[in-house]
């Protein structure tokens, strides 16, 4: 039964080993992929299976509920249109693809331990599978740049955690578990913030910790240097997955702890609430000025982290808008992931053939490659939150959460940041619209490419133009509170 | 008399050497072992409170070992992705490790 349960991360952890495996034996590198996703569509398939289920498992430190189950196939998604964006990019990688795809998959399978685990050790552990995978992938290329980034991501990573285990330490400590429903018990018998400082010390720790997976300022310093060096492909799982995993991991765990005692959730409410007003404000503000696209999109995903953290606000400081809020960031994260996967997939069919990540070499660029400039466009009108795409549906759906619970201002920080960055991202389509081309050369893109473009984009606009369908799915997620 | 006090400020200590070595230090090596320290801070503080705040259970011994393994992992990444600098550098001074900025 527990192995059932289990499914599917267990099958990612077989299909990661194996793929190592296979690599040895096979000169046809291109069956690593194939290999890869079908292990990935396994997954998913185990997770539709399990859709329903409420399990416990592992001595009731992993919950399969359909928060858990929905981020699987969120995770699980996400990085099938990665591997399959990264068939070009592995090329360069001789000798090494089993090894890619293996880290692939083991992160993966940490992301999905993370929505499921309700217990820090297993927090920890998961996390950390999915953060040293994340590393050595973000290092993979080995030339100075690429280099760089895993460096300046593990180190700083490296610390991140280290403070997250204090916090989780602190938090022990005070209330004698780390299972979150014995933290809770404890915690429902405090009261006021003034008496427990030690405890209140520990939630600021675990927020640092985890706002440096999620990257909310002022722990985004990583971002721009990491999304820039590391592999394409790479920054495109780190921008979307790592992330989301981050938002269930925070969901979970605040919401279940520390959630359900007013006194203690309104004070983190308003932490996130600010911080989320600083986060979208200096992502969209210093994103103005770049002008790598990656680091554009770095900076564009700082501040789509600001937005998502308003859900996590409206949880604090109103208990009773748990639904809405909760529905709203799953909702918002399956819609930005799906968005900023398809611009990234674009810009890495654009630079394998150019060469290039900068703006100004996409001068044009409907003329040599329309139909990824037309992708790329509409993506970025997504990221925007212009209709009939799903960033304006999640946007809003989002937005209306957070009004729900008061926060007005919050809400007016939120649009008047969406303004502003209307600016950048358009001025990118406006480049490959209305530039002149450097050249006339068309350019040339893998099938493999145009299927995750394609499959992307479809999936942006059927999010904007049928968004109800999948609401009533978020709508129906719960997770099991003990 | 040791207390439980004592085992906490003593791993509070450690947390801010290693923290201040992590930040300060320019050496690639040298914050690897900073993050240690505040790695290994957080253990005391783990097993101290397992032994004063539950006496009876292992919970806090568990997490440091689990720490521990995490930690050594952990360095074995960052020692490999410091000799790929290595190689291209001859350093491993990360104050040279400036190719990105904003």
């Amino acid at each position: 039964m527990i192995w059932a349960l289990l499914g599917p991360e267990l099958l990612l952890a077989i299909f990661a080993l194996a793929v190592i495996l296979l690599d040895l034996a096979v000169k046809q590198k291109g069956v690593l992929a194939v290999f890869s996703i079908v292990g990935l569509l396994g997954s998913i398939g185990a997770s539709l299976a399990l859709w329903g289920t409420n399990g416990i498992a592992l001595n009731n430190m992993l919950v399969i509920d359909k928060y858990a189950l929905f981020f699987d196939v969120l995770f699980a998604a996400a990085a099938i249109l990665v591997i399959l964006a990264s068939t070009d990019y592995v090329e360069k990688l001789k000798g090494f693809q089993g090894e890619y795809y293996a880290l692939i998959l083991l992160a993966t399978t940490g992301m999905m331990f993370m929505a499921s685990t309700r217990e820090l050790v297993s927090i920890y552990i998961s996390l950390e599978l999915t953060s040293i995978s994340l590393y050595i992938l973000a290092g993979f290329l080995k030339d100075a740049k690429s280099t760089e980034a895993g460096l300046k991501y593990l180190l700083l990573g490296s610390v991140s955690s280290a403070v997250l285990v204090y916090g989780m330490a602190l938090v022990f400590g005070t209330t004698g578990g780390t299972h979150l429903g014995v933290i809770w018990n404890a915690v429902k018998g405090l009261n006021g913030i003034a008496d427990n400082p030690t405890l209140i010390m520990g939630i600021v720790f675990l927020v640092a910790g985890f706002g440096f997976k999620i990257a909310t300022v002022p722990f985004q310093m990583w971002v721009p240097d990491v999304y820039e060096g590391a592999p394409t492909p790479v920054t495109a799982y780190l921008s979307v997955a790592s992330k989301a995993a981050g938002f269930a991991v925070i969901l979970r765990v605040f919401f279940e702890a520390f959630g359900r005692a007013p006194w203690l959730s309104q004070s983190w409410g308003m932490l996130f609430a600010i911080l989320a007003a600083i986060t979208m404000t200096v992502g969209n503000v210093v994103a103005i000025n770049q002008t790598n696209i990656k680091r554009l999109l770095a900076y564009s995903s700082i501040a789509h982290a600001g937005y998502i953290m308003m859900g996590l606000a409206a949880v604090g400081l109103m208990e009773s808008q748990l639904a809405l809020a909760r529905s709203g960031i799953l909702f918002y994260l399956a819609g930005y992931g799906l968005t900023n996967l398809g611009a990234f997939i674009a810009i890495i069919a654009i630079s394998n053939n150019t060469g290039s990540d900068l703006i100004d070499d996409y001068k044009g660029m409907v003329r040599r490659a329309p139909v990824l400039s037309l992708g790329l466009a509409f993506t970025l009108i997504s990221l925007t939150g212009l209709p009939p795409t799903a960033g304006f549906v999640a946007k809003i759906y989002l937005f209306n959460a957070a009004l729900q619970s008061g926060l007005l201002w919050l809400v007016i920080v939120g649009v008047l940041n969406s303004v502003i960055s209307a600016y950048y991202y358009l001025r990118v389509v406006k480049t490959m619209y209305l530039g002149e081309p450097a050249s006339t050369e068309r350019l040339s893109s893998s099938g493999p490419l145009r299927v995750a473009l394609t499959a992307s984009c479809f999936g942006v606009l059927f999010l904007g133009v049928l968004p109800n369908t999948v609401i009533q799915v978020t709508e129906a997620i719960k997770f099991l509170v003990s | 008399m040791v207390g439980l006090q004592h085992y906490i400020i003593l791993s509070a200590v450690l947390f801010c050497i290693g923290l201040y070595g992590a930040l300060a230090k320019r050496n690639a090596v040298i914050i690897l072992m900073s993050i240690e320290i505040m790695l290994n801070a957080a253990n005391v503080a783990l097993v101290a409170f397992s032994r004063y705040v539950t006496p009876q259970l292992l919970t806090g011994q568990i997490f440091a070992v689990f720490v521990m393994t995490v930690a050594a992992a952990e360095v074995a990444v960052g020692l490999a992705i410091i000799i790929a600098l290595y190689r291209q550098k001859e350093k491993v001074d990360v104050g040279e490790v400036d190719l990105m900025k904003w």
